[in-house]
C-alpha cells in the first residue's frame, strides 16, 4: 500500500468517526486492471476500501453538484480547481465540504500503455515512479512520467489550490517552456487541415456523452442537447450534429475548464475531446490571464464585464 | 406482415375546441384509403400514434367508439412539440395514424356485469369510447347497471359536455358529473373531487361489478383508497396507464413497469397487475 | 456435420470471392479502436481483433437508421404520406462475430421478432445475415459468457463456427445459409469430420476453463421483481454512475432506441436512433413528471432489464450474454458482474 492511500484512509476515518463529515467520496479499488471506482465512506470501516493510484483520473467534483449533506472529499490539483468552480457557482458551499487534498504527479494515459500490448492487460503495479505492466504475452516495466495523461503533461497545478489537509508535502510544480504547443500546432494548422483534424478527431463519436457526464462543469440539469422544444440539435449520427454537440459544449466550458481531462477518461472511443477545451483553456489565459478555480475571491472573467476587457464589441 | 412503423394516411375532416381554455381540442380523422379503415378496426380502450410527418408522433387514445364508423377521433391536449403542431394544424391537412395499439377494456370478462366508469380532467377520451360502445343498442343489454364519475376543474373544462348532458337524460345510465369547484349558479350537478364524489355515489362492490378508472396519477392515488372503501377488490379495479411512447408496439423500450410493456401489454391493467410491478409510471 | 479446412493462405482470396454475394461486416481498427462496421471493397476483417468494442449489432441495427421518409411539399403528390425508403436485402456476412455476440442477436430478435409485430427493418436484415463467428480461443479476463447461457464455442445463432488453428481454420458447417457462404467463397476443402470435432472439442473444453469468472444466476428466477427492485442496495450500486449511455451502446443485447422526424427543405425522413436508459428523457412524460427521474432508478432498470424482466418475460435466460465489454468500458468501473451477484444472493427481509 502506498503512503497516499494509507494517509486518505486515516484522514477519512477521522473525519468519519469524529462526525465532522456525512461521508466521504474518494477512489475504491477496481474489478479490472487499471481502473478506480468513485465510491462513497460512511462510515470508518468503509474508508478502509479507499485507494490512491496512477488511474484516480476522473474527477469527484462531479458528484458534489447540489449536495446537501457535508461531504468529505479526496482532491488532486485539477478537481481542487474543479471545486473552486462549483462553489464560484453556487453547486456547493465552502462549508460543506472538507477537502482531503493530493499533491499530485500525474494519472496515466490507460489507452496509450493498453497501445503497447497486442492483448489484454491482466496485471499493472505501480512501484514507485515505474509501472510493472503484465499480458499473458509479454511483462514491461514502464517509467510513469513517459506514459501521463494529456493534461498532466502540461499541468501547472499539481498541488490542490484549496483543501483542509493534504495527504502529503506539496510537489514540485512542473516548470513547462510553452505549455499550449499542442493548440498552437492546431493553430498553425490552414483551413483544410484543420477541417480534417476535427473531422477525424470526431469521426468514432458514438453520442453517448460520457464526455459530457464525467465532466463537473456539465451539471445543467437539461443539456441543450437533450431539449426537445425547441430542439437545437439532431439526435442521430449526421456529423454535423455530432460537431455541433462538441462545439458547443466546449464553448459552455470556455473559462470554466480546469483541463482535468475527465472528459478524455470517460471517452470509450479514445476520442482527444480537450483539443477543443484547449483552445478556450489558452484563449482564457491569452486574453483575461485567467486561469480558472484558482481563486475563489474573483469572478470568472466570462461572467464579469470589466472597462479595460480587450473585445470592443461590448463597449 | 405490414411495416408496423408506416402509419395510414388521414385527412382532418374536423376540429373542434373541447375545453374553454382551448387547451383541448377534438379531431375528427378519415381515412385516405378506405381499407385502412377496416384494418384500423378498434376495442374501446385502445390508442394510436397520431403522426405528423416531419414533426414526430404521439401515443392518444381513441376517442370515437367501435360502433361509430367512417372517421375516428382524438381528443388531444397541447403539451409538447407534437401536440402544439397539431393544434395548429387545419380542417383538410393530411398526417397518419399508426394502430390501433395496445390492449383494451376486458370487454368478455365485463359482459354480464355492472360497470362503473371513473375518470377525471382530460383523460376522459378511451371512457368516452367505452360509454358510446356500451349505449350502443346492439351492446347495452350485455351490461348491468352502468354509472359514471367524471369530473374537471370547472364546467367549462368537461369534455364532450353535449353528450354529457344528454347521457344525463337517459334511464339506462347513472351520470354523477362534478366539478373541482364553479361559481355557475345554474350548475345542477356535484361540486367536489373525483374521489369524494366515488365515496359518495358510486355503487357498493359486489362480485359483479366492476370500476374502470381513468386519469391523471394524483386523481388515480386517490381514488383507489375510495373504491377500496367501498370493497372492490383489486382484480376488479381496472385501470389504464401512461408513460411516454416512441414505437407502440414494444419494442422501444421505454415505457416498462418491471416486465410490462404499457403500449403493448396494457395500457389496461388491473389494479392486482399494477401491485406486482414497481410504480414507474 | 460437415467441417471445411480453410487454409489461411487461401482466406483473402475467399473473402474476395464471397463479396460477388454478400456484404461484408467484420472487426476493424478505427483510430486504434476496434469496432465492427461493414469493410469498405479493400478491407478485409482483422481476424485477430475481433473482440470488438462496439458490438455487432449495428450490422442489423444501424445507430441512425432511417425508416420512413416523406415529402411536405403540397404541390406534390402523396405528400405528407409516409413511404418506405428503399432499403436494401441483399445478403451480408457477418464475419468474425463472437458466439457470445451472435447468442446476443438472437436475445434481440425476441425483442423485434414477435407473434404481433415484427419489426421490418430488425427482421429483414437479420433474414439477409450470414453469421460467420470465430471461436475465442484465449477468453479475455472479462469474458463471462459461461455463465450466461454462451460461451467460447457456443454456437447458437451462427451459420458457420470458425476455429483459429494458427495456419488454418476449422469451419464448423452449422445451417444451410453457412454452407452457401462457404460456397460462395469458394471454401471446400472437407476437413475429416471426427478428427476435426475431436480437435475443437479440445479446444473448446480448454477455452471455457480459461474463463475462471463464474457469475451465478441460479436464485434470479424465484425471486420477485418487487423483491429485487426493493432491495436496499440500489443507491450505493448506482452512486458512481455518471449516467452516461456507454453501457448500453457497447452492449450487444441493449436494442432501446428512438424515433426523430428530421426534416431538410420540403422533405423530410423519420430515424430511429439508439437510445439509452441511463437518460433521463428517456422516460420523461410531456408533463414533466418523469417514472425514472432519478439515477438510482435509472441504473436498477438496466440491471433489472437485463437480468430479471427480460427472464421473467421469455423464460430465456439473462439478457446479458457476458461479453465483458460495459465492464471494460464504464468510465466508473460499474461491473456487472459483481451486480447480478449482489442481486442473486439476495435474501429480501421477511
Amino acid at each position: 500500500m502506498n503512503t497516499y492511500t494509507e494517509k486518505i484512509r486515516e484522514l477519512a476515518s477521522n473525519l468519519l468517526r469524529e462526525g465532522k463529515v456525512d461521508l466521504v467520496i474518494g477512489f475504491k479499488e477496481g474489478t479490472v486492471p487499471m481502473a478506480t471506482a468513485p465510491g462513497i465512506a460512511r462510515t470508518p470501516e468503509e474508508a478502509e476500501g479507499f485507494v490512491w493510484d496512477v488511474n484516480c483520473s476522473l474527477n469527484l467534483t462531479n458528484y458534489l453538484t447540489n449536495k446537501k449533506e457535508k461531504i468529505g472529499i479526496i482532491a488532486k490539483g485539477c478537481d481542487s480547481r474543479s471545486i473552486v468552480n462549483h462553489i464560484i457557482e453556487n453547486k456547493i458551499s465552502r462549508d460543506q465540504l472538507h477537502i482531503i487534498g493530493v499533491p499530485c504527479t500525474g494519472m496515466v494515459d490507460k489507452n496509450k500503455i493498453r497501445g503497447l500490448f497486442e492483448d489484454e492487460i491482466t496485471e499493472f503495479k505501480e512501484e514507485g515512479d515505474a509501472i510493472l505492466v503484465k499480458t499473458a504475452a509479454k511483462e514491461l516495466t514502464i517509467e510513469k512520467q513517459d506514459y501521463l495523461r494529456g493534461n498532466c503533461q502540461t499541468c501547472m497545478h499539481r498541488n490542490p489550490v484549496i483543501h483542509d489537509d493534504l495527504v502529503a508535502e506539496p510537489v514540485v510544480e512542473q516548470e513547462l517552456e510553452d505549455p499550449f504547443k499542442d493548440v498552437k500546432a492546431i493553430e498553425a494548422m490552414d483551413a483544410d487541415e484543420k477541417w480534417n483534424h476535427f473531422e477525424n478527431l470526431l469521426s468514432g463519436c458514438i453520442r453517448c456523452y460520457a464526455c459530457r457526464n464525467a465532466c463537473p462543469l456539465c451539471y445543467c440539469p437539461t443539456c441543450f442537447v437533450d431539449e426537445s422544444n425547441p430542439q437545437w440539435v439532431g439526435k442521430g449520427q449526421d456529423p454535423t450534429d455530432i460537431r455541433t454537440f462538441h462545439f458547443l459544449r466546449a464553448y459552455h466550458c470556455a473559462g470554466r475548464c480546469t483541463d482535468c481531462g475527465a472528459c478524455e477518461d470517460a471517452c470509450p472511443m479514445d476520442i482527444k475531446v480537450r483539443d477543443f477545451t484547449r483552445k478556450l483553456v489558452k484563449d482564457s489565459f491569452e486574453i483575461y490571464g485567467w486561469e480558472a478555480g484558482l481563486t475563489l475571491d474573483q469572478r470568472p472573467p466570462l461572467d464579469t464585464f470589466k472597462p479595460e476587457d480587450p473585445d470592443e464589441f461590448i463597449k | 406482415m405490414d411495416n408496423p412503423y408506416m402509419p395510414y394516411p388521414v385527412r382532418i375532416d374536423d376540429i373542434e375546441i373541447a375545453t374553454e381554455d382551448k387547451s383541448l381540442k377534438t379531431f375528427k380523422f378519415v381515412f385516405l384509403n378506405k381499407e385502412d379503415e377496416e384494418k384500423f378496426s378498434y376495442q374501446a380502450g385502445q390508442f394510436a400514434e397520431l403522426s405528423i410527418p416531419g414533426v414526430g408522433e404521439i401515443p392518444i387514445g381513441i376517442a370515437s367508439s367501435p360502433v361509430e364508423k367512417g372517421f375516428v377521433k382524438f381528443t388531444v391536449f397541447k403539451t409538447g412539440v407534437v401536440t402544439s403542431h397539431l393544434h395548429n394544424m387545419k380542417v383538410g391537412d393530411i398526417m397518419g395514424i399508426r394502430g390501433p395499439l395496445g390492449n383494451w377494456y376486458p370487454w368478455d370478462k365485463l359482459e354480464g356485469k355492472n360497470v362503473v366508469i371513473i375518470g377525471g380532467g382530460f383523460a376522459f377520451t378511451t371512457l368516452r369510447s367505452s360509454i358510446i360502445y356500451m349505449l350502443d343498442p346492439a351492446n347495452r343489454s350485455k351490461f348491468g347497471t352502468i354509472d359514471v364519475v367524471y369530473g374537471a376543474r370547472s364546467p367549462g373544462m368537461l369534455l364532450y359536455r353535449d353528450e354529457l348532458f344528454e347521457w344525463e337524460q337517459r334511464d339506462d345510465i347513472n351520470m354523477h358529473i362534478t366539478v373541482d369547484g364553479t361559481d355557475d349558479p345554474d350548475w345542477k350537478y356535484n361540486v367536489g373531487f373525483v374521489p369524494t364524489i366515488v365515496e359518495q355515489k358510486a355503487p357498493k362492490a359486489d362480485p359483479d361489478t366492476y370500476a374502470i378508472v381513468c386519469g391523471p396519477p394524483i386523481m388515480i392515488k386517490f381514488t383507489q383508497p375510495a373504491l377500496e372503501k367501498l370493497g372492490y377488490g383489486e382484480e376488479q379495479i381496472i385501470m389504464s396507464l401512461e408513460n411516454r411512447m416512441k414505437c407502440g408496439i414494444g419494442m422501444c423500450g421505454r415505457c416498462n413497469i418491471g416486465k410490462e410493456l404499457v403500449c403493448k401489454d396494457g395500457p389496461v391493467f388491473t389494479l392486482k397487475e399494477i401491485n406486482l410491478t414497481p410504480k414507474e409510471y | 456435420m460437415k467441417v471445411i479446412k480453410i487454409d489461411k493462405n487461401d482466406w483473402t482470396r475467399g473473402i474476395d470471392k464471397s463479396r460477388e454475394t454478400y456484404q461484408l461486416f467484420g472487426p476493424v481498427t478505427d483510430k486504434n479502436q476496434s469496432v465492427f462496421k461493414q469493410l469498405g471493397k479493400e478491407a478485409y476483417p482483422e481476424m485477430g481483433r475481433t473482440d470488438t468494442i462496439m458490438s455487432p449489432k449495428s450490422v442489423l441495427f444501424p445507430q441512425t437508421e432511417k425508416i420512413l421518409t416523406a415529402s411536405l411539399d403540397e404541390s406534390v403528390e402523396n405528400h405528407h404520406i409516409m413511404q418506405m425508403p428503399e432499403t436494401d436485402t441483399t445478403p451480408r456476412a457477418a464475419i468474425g462475430i463472437r458466439p457470445y455476440d451472435a447468442k446476443a442477436v438472437q436475445l434481440v430478435k425476441l425483442n423485434f421478432d414477435t407473434p404481433e409485430y415484427r419489426d421490418t427493418y430488425w427482421c429483414d436484415a437479420y433474414e439477409a445475415t450470414t453469421f460467420v463467428g470465430l471461436a475465442v480461443n484465449k477468453p479475455s479476463a472479462t469474458d463471462f459468457s459461461t455463465s450466461m447461457g454462451s460461451g467460447p464455442f457456443a454456437e447458437e445463432g451462427l451459420d458457420i463456427l470458425l476455429v483459429d488453428l494458427e495456419d488454418h481454420y476449422l469451419a464448423k458447417v452449422l445451417t444451410p445459409k453457412g454452407e452457401a457462404f462457404l460456397d460462395g467463397a469458394g471454401f471446400n476443402g472437407v476437413a475429416d469430420t471426427d478428427a476435426s470435432l475431436k480437435t475443437i472439442e479440445g479446444m473448446k473444453q480448454a477455452a471455457e476453463a480459461a474463463i475462471t469468472t463464474k457469475v451465478p444466476t441460479d436464485k434470479l428466477k424465484d425471486k420477485t421483481i418487487l423483491d429485487l427492485h426493493s432491495a436496499p442496495f440500489w443507491d450505493d450500486l448506482a452512486f458512481s454512475c455518471i449516467n452516461c449511455g456507454t453501457c448500453t451502446f457497447v452492449c450487444p443485447t441493449c436494442w432501446c432506441f428512438d424515433i426523430q422526424d428530421e426534416t431538410k427543405g420540403k422533405s423530410t425522413s423519420r430515424f430511429r436512433n439508439w437510445d439509452s436508459c441511463m437518460s433521463p428523457l428517456f422516460t420523461k412524460h410531456g408533463s414533466g413528471h418523469n417514472p425514472r427521474g432519478e439515477k438510482t432508478q435509472r441504473v436498477r432498470q438496466r440491471f433489472m432489464h437485463k437480468l430479471k424482466y427480460f427472464l421473467d418475460k421469455y423464460d430465456q435466460g439473462s439478457m446479458c450474454v457476458g461479453c465483458g465489454r460495459c465492464v471494460e468500458k464504464c468510465p466508473v468501473n460499474i461491473d456487472i458482474r459483481s451486480i447480478c451477484n449482489t442481486m442473486n444472493s439476495y435474501e429480501p427481509q421477511k
